[in-house]
């Protein structure tokens, strides 16, 4: 690179030349489904969550309560020993005021999203999540929040089975 | 070269075609779990370097390192995803532990293809895209390599079909004494040459079905092994190559990479008459032929021959070279990424005497040879010995 | 170690959005100049290490098989590794091992990443990389976690906008003198700060655009050197590290991981300073507060002080310890895997006196690069010296 090499390949193609058809390409989409087993740890969260509840793992070694729940603490690399539910409310570690979605397009709302550390489990156990019922240059780290749920009759165990958080209030 | 590698601790699943119970994650920590116990070792103090080999599309994520340290308890160590089967992988890690750098570094491998729904769509994107997928999108199943490569090496050869559907009874029939099997069954070669034609000439049972299943090693240098006071197999030559990517130009008859890779671990072992030496192997067989290819090309019988001897029970668990006792991927399952790992897995087990009902007398040293599977030309060779 | 490893080599194509090559064809480019100007062929090579980041982007599942012969693979041991964004540094680590090892004396390493296949954008890819069950479901961009990562890192250290923005401007400048750069410019805190939001605290500005790039690098074993150059740039210490998957129960203010690594390549390169023993330095800079973060978990200043060097004008090229003389993802593009070139690659340039307009003034003897990935959780690290 140097003062050697004169010339560096690669040549250039603008948006332009793709969208006038003077570029040759081919198209494929690839058809990709998946169906993960959750197993142990993720199965009982998904249930509970569908019961209004959130459930973490404690490890009697470390006596880390782990939250999301795992079968495994990864620090002392042996079973996690019992189940432990926590509170729905928590405190923001840090968030972001996104104006992107997730293929990167543009939306007007923008949406507020962070990362919890849940009450009753172990210092920086965090979710991420949705915050909502706050304006955005309110919104800080810290601060103390709360679970909105869906409805019972809504819930199908999954994280969106909490609609989002909103300030405690306190 | 100057240091010896061994492996000192192997841990296993057992290989099935679905397992709903357990994720991913549990089923890497389960036979991890396994591994450590085995070679009396705490992952969180005593591992040097963690290596797991995985590819993204079989896995359903677009970056899957970032799911490996937790369950193999391996955080905040030296990790690293290779992107190709396990016996690449224990290849890494016995040259990391070559440099002097590790003493102790652990090798998984594992599928969950029983998570992928699209399997066939996902093998399909392995394709060259601008030359040969389009072809694919009109309807072709990219098993059709496989039945034209059968085609070319039978013509080649002389091999006949029947003598095909011979290697698919006899795994079926070594995998009835390997409990961890998922497709074990006592069958005649009618059943498999009346078996549906699916890519001719292949049939619906020249085609190893897919597993789940994980396999984990731990390797370690020969003064850590003697720390451990263990009594490893030792790692005596690898190797490793691609022929080409471009279907147009490979060799349909030959298992190039085979050949290549086995010169080079030959070379590394100083083995020149590698049929006097090697008493027994665990070959890739995810298609009934390849059996034969690959014997083929690691020299372990002539060229031509690999269809009379199996006839003639030469690769049977009693015969001259015992070949895929673990009942190979015809009989154990194709648990595609972790299939070289399970290979090399019956050959250290064979080695410590440890193979249960199939347990070959007198064995010192064994081969295992992995395949990466349609549409490619790459594939590894490790040899160990006791 | 068994050998002492010398880098010898180097080239990169251009790094544009849109190139019109394609991935094998960009490898074919990076391989060609690396060859040359070391005065080699590919006869030459005994190995070859491909580094390459989600299959996703190029839209080839296993692409690492594809890519192989434009990355002179053809008939020979190939191995692919793979640690997201990590890999930059981490296939050059791969390729020392390789080496260092006494497994091959010269061993080509190429990484590519071709990211304008993937439509409609390259960061739809990217959704893949998310837990399935706990965050995907919230359908997150990739943005986020970047900018919570900042966002805690601002609020640990009380740092502003205007002192990350600085890294921005610097590095755009100094990618003016790159003549593979995508994005060189002369621009202010102000641009920065008035650039679009893309998900607060990131603004469009703050971020290195996807690009299409390759790079090559000839690793040789110290047995060979003299035999090809009279100047190389030895590699003295390597080191990578991984942290936890759950990157939502890590405290984001300070890369652990890249600290890990760093203590590792540092303990093997003998370097108990790095502040004063370190005279330039490649930090991965994919957004601007990364190579703060980074420099930190480099171990080069105190926890918070990066934005204060910074500040000071001590990461200018012309400064007391030169941060990105290359111009960085920011400056020259960030095609993942292909980051090698501005990485690892730059840093031998620089150590080897070739770097041209970009030559960090006073000889620089010690250099080190760095790389970045998975969840925010991955760190490679590479110390080299001449
Ligand atoms: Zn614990």
């Amino acid at each position: 690179m140097t003062e050697n090499i004169k010339k560096f390949y690669g040549e250039e193609l603008s948006r332009k030349q793709i969208s006038d058809g003077k570029i040759t390409i081919v198209e494929h989409s690839p058809k990709v489904k998946y169906a993960w087993s959750c197993g142990e740890a993720m199965s009982r969260f998904l249930n509970e969550l569908k019961e209004g509840k959130l459930i973490g793992r404690k490890c009697n070694k470390c006596n880390r309560i782990l939250f999301p729940p795992r079968m495994f603490c990864e620090q002392c690399f042996k079973a996690t020993n019992e189940w432990v539910y926590i509170k729905d409310t928590g405190r923001i570690m840090t968030y972001s005021i996104s104006y992107v979605d997730t293929h990167a397009r543009r939306i007007k709302k923008p949406i507020l999203v962070g990362v919890i550390a849940m009450d009753g489990a172990s210092k920086n156990m965090g979710i991420m999540h949705y915050f909502d019922e706050v304006k955005s240059d309110k919104i800080k780290i810290d601060m103390r929040v709360k679970a909105v749920w869906k409805r019972k009759e809504e819930r199908e165990g999954a994280i969106t089975d909490i609609k989002y958080f909103k300030p405690l209030g306190e | 070269m100057s240091k010896k590698v061994g492996v000192v601790g192997v841990g296993y699943t057992g290989f099935s075609s679905v397992t709903p119970d357990v994720s991913w994650k549990e089923i890497m920590f389960q036979a991890a779990n396994r591994a450590y116990h085995d070679a009396g070792i705490d992952p969180r103090k005593d591992v040097d370097s963690f290596i797991t080999c995985a590819e993204d599309y079989w896995e359903g994520f677009s970056i899957f390192d970032e799911f490996v340290p937790d369950q193999l308890g391996s955080v905040l160590r030296p990790t690293c995803t290779v992107t190709a089967d396990g016996l690449y992988g224990l290849i890494n890690g016995y040259m990391q532990i070559l440099t002097g750098l590790m003493d102790i570094v652990v090798v998984e491998a594992h599928s969950k293809i029983s998570d992928l729904l699209t399997y066939n769509d996902v093998l399909s994107f392995a394709i060259d895209p601008v030359f040969n997928r389009p072809l694919i999108d009109l309807g072709a199943h990219p098993y059709y390599i496989a039945g034209m490569e059968m085609k070319r090496y039978m013509s080649e050869t002389g091999t006949t079909e029947e003598q095909c559907a011979e290697v698919v009874r006899k795994n079926k029939l070594n995998a009835m004494s390997n409990p961890s099997a998922g497709y074990e069954a006592k069958i005649n070669i009618e059943d498999v040459l009346s078996s549906e034609e699916l890519f001719a000439p292949l049939k619906r049972l020249d085609i190893s079905p897919l597993a789940d299943g994980c396999v984990v090693f731990v390797l370690a240098s020969e003064e850590a092994a003697k720390k451990l006071a263990h009594d490893p197999i030792w790692i005596k030559g690898v190797g490793w190559a691609s022929e080409t990517s471009w279907l147009e130009n490979k060799e349909w008859g030959r298992a190039v990479y085979a050949e290549l890779a086995s010169r080079q671990a030959y070379k590394m072992a100083n083995i020149t008459y590698p049929k006097k030496v090697i008493d027994f192997a665990e070959v890739d067989d995810k298609f009934s032929y390849k059996e034969l290819q690959h014997l083929e090309a690691l020299g372990l019988c002539r060229r031509g021959e690999a269809g009379k001897s199996v006839e003639e029970g030469a690769f049977d668990v009693d015969g001259v070279l015992p070949v895929n006792t673990s009942g190979g991927l015809l009989g154990v399952g194709n648990t595609l990424e972790a299939s070289g790992l399970q290979k090399g897995l019956e050959v250290v087990l064979q080695l410590r005497k440890d193979a249960g009902g199939r347990k070959l007398p007198d064995v010192e040293c064994g081969l295992a040879q992995s395949w990466r599977g349609v549409p490619t030309t790459s594939g590894a060779v490790a040899i160990f010995e006791v | 170690m068994v050998k002492d490893v010398a880098v010898i080599g180097a080239g990169m194509t251009i790094f544009r959005r849109r190139l019109k090559e394609t991935g094998k064809e960009m490898c074919f480019e990076a391989t060609k100049m690396a060859l040359d100007s070391a005065g080699m062929t590919l006869k030459d090579v005994d190995t070859v290490v491909m580094g390459s980041a989600p299959d996703a982007f190029d839209g080839i599942h296993m692409k690492g098989e594809n890519l192989l012969d434009g990355a002179g693979g053809y008939h020979k041991p190939y191995m692919r590794v793979f640690t997201g964004g990590g890999t930059g540094v981490f296939a050059p680590i791969a390729g020392w091992w390789h080496v260092a090892s006494g497994m091959s004396d010269v061993c080509l390493v190429v990484c590519e990443e071709k990211m304008s296949s993937c439509y409609p954008h390259p960061q739809s890819a990217f959704a893949h990389i998310w837990d399935p069950i706990i965050d995907r479901p919230l359908k997150p961009n990739l943005m986020w976690i970047f900018a919570m990562e900042m966002n805690r890192y601002m609020h640990a250290h009380n740092v502003s906008k205007e002192d990350i923005a600085l890294v921005a401007v610097k590095n755009k400048k100094n990618a003016l003198d790159h003549p593979c750069a995508q994005l060189g410019a002369n621009i202010t805190v102000d641009d920065v700060l008035n650039s679009e939001v893309i998900a607060w605290p990131v603004n469009l500005l703050d971020v290195s655009p996807p690009s299409d790039g390759a790079a090559a690098m000839l690793l040789v074993s110290e047995d060979v050197v003299s035999n090809h150059t009279d100047n190389p740039v030895w590699i003295e210490g390597v080191g990578w590290s991984i942290d936890s998957t759950m990157w939502t129960n890590r405290d984001l203010s300070f890369p652990q991981y890249v600290a890990k690594a760093a203590k590792m390549a540092y303990k093997m390169a003998r370097i108990d300073n790095p502040r004063r023993q370190i005279d330039v330095v490649e930090p991965y800079d994919p957004f601007d507060y990364k190579e703060l973060h980074h420099l930190e978990g480099l171990l080069l200043c105190d926890k918070g002080e990066a934005p204060v060097l910074t500040r000071e004008g001590v990461t200018q090229r012309d400064g007391d310890l030169p941060c990105c003389p290359s111009g960085g993802l920011l400056g020259v593009g960030n095609p993942i895997a292909a980051t090698m070139a501005v990485k690892t690659c730059e840093i031998y340039w620089q150590l080897s006196g070739q770097a041209g307009k970009r030559q960090v003034p006073g000889d620089p003897r010690t250099g080190v690069c760095q790389a970045w990935g998975d969840l925010m959780q991955y760190g490679s690290v590479m110390v080299m010296r001449s």
